[in-house]
């Protein structure tokens, strides 16, 4: 399959450009936001040549969208990968990445160090499609191993994990997928594309929540699914779906027609099709919009993130600080070899005080927004046991990484001194509130 | 000539050099892969004509197939491979022999001693790739379907 497309244009350069150039009917410079819902056939024969695949071309903004197709390319070059299909939501992403293979009663392994909406995903709603995920510990790459079964189909992991700090050994958990002949799906939310890629180490396909660092602003939800078109579809039985006949498309295969293009026509033809969680072409607008400037944010929301993980770590309040740019972090030398930009700028910390001391303090701050988000321009704050993780178990929010005490950040672009000015107001009244 | 990977012009200039297009291995299926790429090219103007023995003397989209690529009673410009990779040296040589200019071998599909052959007789060669896939690309239609096109460009596209 051909994997090596030019990328021949610098990061930033692709961060403004990839997938966009002026309008060919009126020469507007950026992207328009194509607001329909349909698009007129020229006759009937390209009517049939759309609708059996056979030319590209737009039916229906539910399968494809000129704004959002923008978007979806931008991200494949951002990433190294072939494709993207976007989705409404990070969560929509997820279901799309599995969708083209699973089958009732299939598994798959997954880190157990995710965010917590994602771990409630696949342990309950997953399950409704029977497709049963297993938990593992990532820290340990072989874990994977010891946990494959014939009925596994695919690998899980964030790349830096929500909430924590925590980084996965994409290499070492590619290498053990590649030997059992299963896609590595990695969620690289956190880090984003600007300070890792996933591809580089071995992943089959990536998922984004856009909503988050790639929007940036706090202003649209939105996923996507990548894929590297580096992986072997028909390697393995197992990926019927993707290389059998197609039910769904009359007989259509998929891998044998649309080579390493096949995961995402089928993103489009088949699961945004009859699944339907389609991006709004407003939402793909402004997550273009934000992409435009993802490398400057990135590296002041890192340089901030840095600053604030080491004062924490000094503060007579906290008892530990999980960020994996301080030397005391576990992940420290994982970090230098994934992230070398830099170390992301959602962490956790503990107070000294545990549930009620981190309520304490998610309630007292000013600069900093109490709500549930990541990855915004401006400084965030959550007490994860209290909130994201509250669906879970005590044993599961501790393995997780969101036990009582800790509260989780996810560092702005404001002056660092008011976003360390405001963490200190916050702690301190807490503990006096305390006393 | 480096075939694993090819310069965007190279590209561009075989495709806009290429008018008529024998596609050796064209299904008259309508869900087989060839005929997807034999529909969309003759949609963007060139004149295609299949070579299948099993359908020689049917119409494909308007067109009669042929048995073999001799048998074509006009100029063929390029020679589409939709076989595989070990048919692709006797249809090159037929290629050389009919007087293409274009040997074009399907995505999978490569042969570098053929390869070399029609490069000693002055043809332009293609190995590993679709002619359909590549002129999306070149044109700005790849991107619609959600693809990495490779392609940056702040010059308006003509319609």
């Amino acid at each position: 399959m051909t994997t090596d497309r030019p990328t021949g244009f610098g990061f930033e350069t692709r961060s403004v450009h990839a997938g966009a150039s002026p309008d060919p009917t009126t020469g507007a410079r950026n992207t328009p936001i194509f607001q329909t819902t349909s698009y007129v056939f020229n006759d009937v024969d390209h009517a049939a040549s759309l609708f059996n695949l056979q030319t590209f071309g737009y039916i229906y903004s539910r399968l494809t969208n000129p704004t959002t197709a923008v978007l979806e390319e931008r991200l494949a070059a951002l990433e190294g990968g072939r494709g993207a299909t976007c989705a409404a939501s990070g969560h929509a992403a997820q279901i799309l990445a599995f969708f083209p293979f699973m089958e009732p009663g299939d598994g798959f392994l997954s880190s157990r160090k995710l965010y917590g909406g994602s771990i409630t995903q696949f342990n309950h709603t997953f399950k409704k499609f029977g497709w049963n995920v297993t938990f593992v510990d990532s820290d340990d790459p072989e874990n994977f191993r010891k946990a494959m079964t014939p009925k596994v189909k695919a690998i899980f992991c964030e790349s830096l994990a929500n909430p924590g700090g925590v980084i996965t050994d994409l290499e070492a958990v590619a290498k053990i997928a590649h030997e059992h002949k299963v896609p590595l799906i990695v969620d690289n939310t956190m880090a984003s594309p600007y300070l890792c890629r996933p591809f580089e180490w071995g992943a089959a396909l990536i998922v984004h929540s856009t909503t988050k660092f790639l929007s940036g602003h706090g202003t649209s939800m939105g996923g996507a699914v990548i894929d590297s078109g580096a992986f072997d579809w028909a390697q393995s039985p197992k990926f019927a779906g993707l290389t059998e006949p197609s039910p769904a498309y009359h007989g259509l295969r998929f891998h044998e027609t649309f080579g390493d293009m096949a995961f995402t026509v089928h993103g489009h033809a088949i699961g945004l099709r009859d699944l339907g969680p389609t991006m709004a072409p407003m939402n793909a607008f402004l997550t273009l919009t934000g992409i435009e400037t993802l490398a400057l944010r990135m590296e002041r929301h890192c340089a901030n993130a840095q600053v604030v993980a080491e004062w924490l770590e000094k503060h007579p309040d906290v008892s530990w600080v999980s960020y994996a740019g301080l030397p005391s972090s576990p992940y420290h030398v994982l970090a230098k070899k994934y992230l070398p930009r830099g170390k992301g700028s959602v962490f956790t910390f503990g107070v000294k005080g545990g549930y009620e001391m981190g309520v304490k303090v998610v309630e007292t701050v000013e600069l900093f927004s109490h709500l549930a988000n990541i990855g915004d321009t401006r400084s965030l704050i959550i007490h994860p046991a209290s909130t994201t993780h509250r669906q879970l178990t005590d044993e599961q929010r501790t393995a997780a990484g969101a036990g009582p005490d800790v509260v989780r950040v996810s560092i702005g672009i404001e002056t660092v001194d008011d976003i360390i000015a405001d963490l200190d107001q916050a702690l301190r009244s807490a503990t006096r509130r305390n006393a | 000539m480096n075939h694993d990977r090819y310069d965007d012009a190279y590209l561009r200039s075989i495709l806009d050099q290429a008018k008529t297009i024998a596609m050796v291995g064209a299904s008259t299926s309508w869900n087989r892969p060839s005929y997807f790429a034999f529909k969309y090219l003759k949609g963007k103007g060139y004149r295609m004509i299949g070579v299948n023995p099993g359908a020689a003397g049917e119409a494909l989209l308007g067109e009669t197939v042929y048995a073999s690529l001799k048998d074509i009673p006009v100029p063929v410009d390029m020679v589409d491979i939709f076989r595989k990779s070990e048919a692709a040296g006797a249809i090159t040589d037929e290629a050389i022999a009919i007087g293409a200019t274009i040997v074009w071998m399907q995505i999978g599909v490569r042969d570098d001693d053929a390869a070399a052959r029609a490069e000693a007789a002055g043809l332009k060669v293609v190995m590993n790739r679709c002619p359909k896939i590549e002129y999306g690309r070149l044109h700005g239609e790849l991107g619609w379907g959600g693809f990495n096109s490779g392609i940056i460009s702040s010059r308006r596209r003509r319609i």
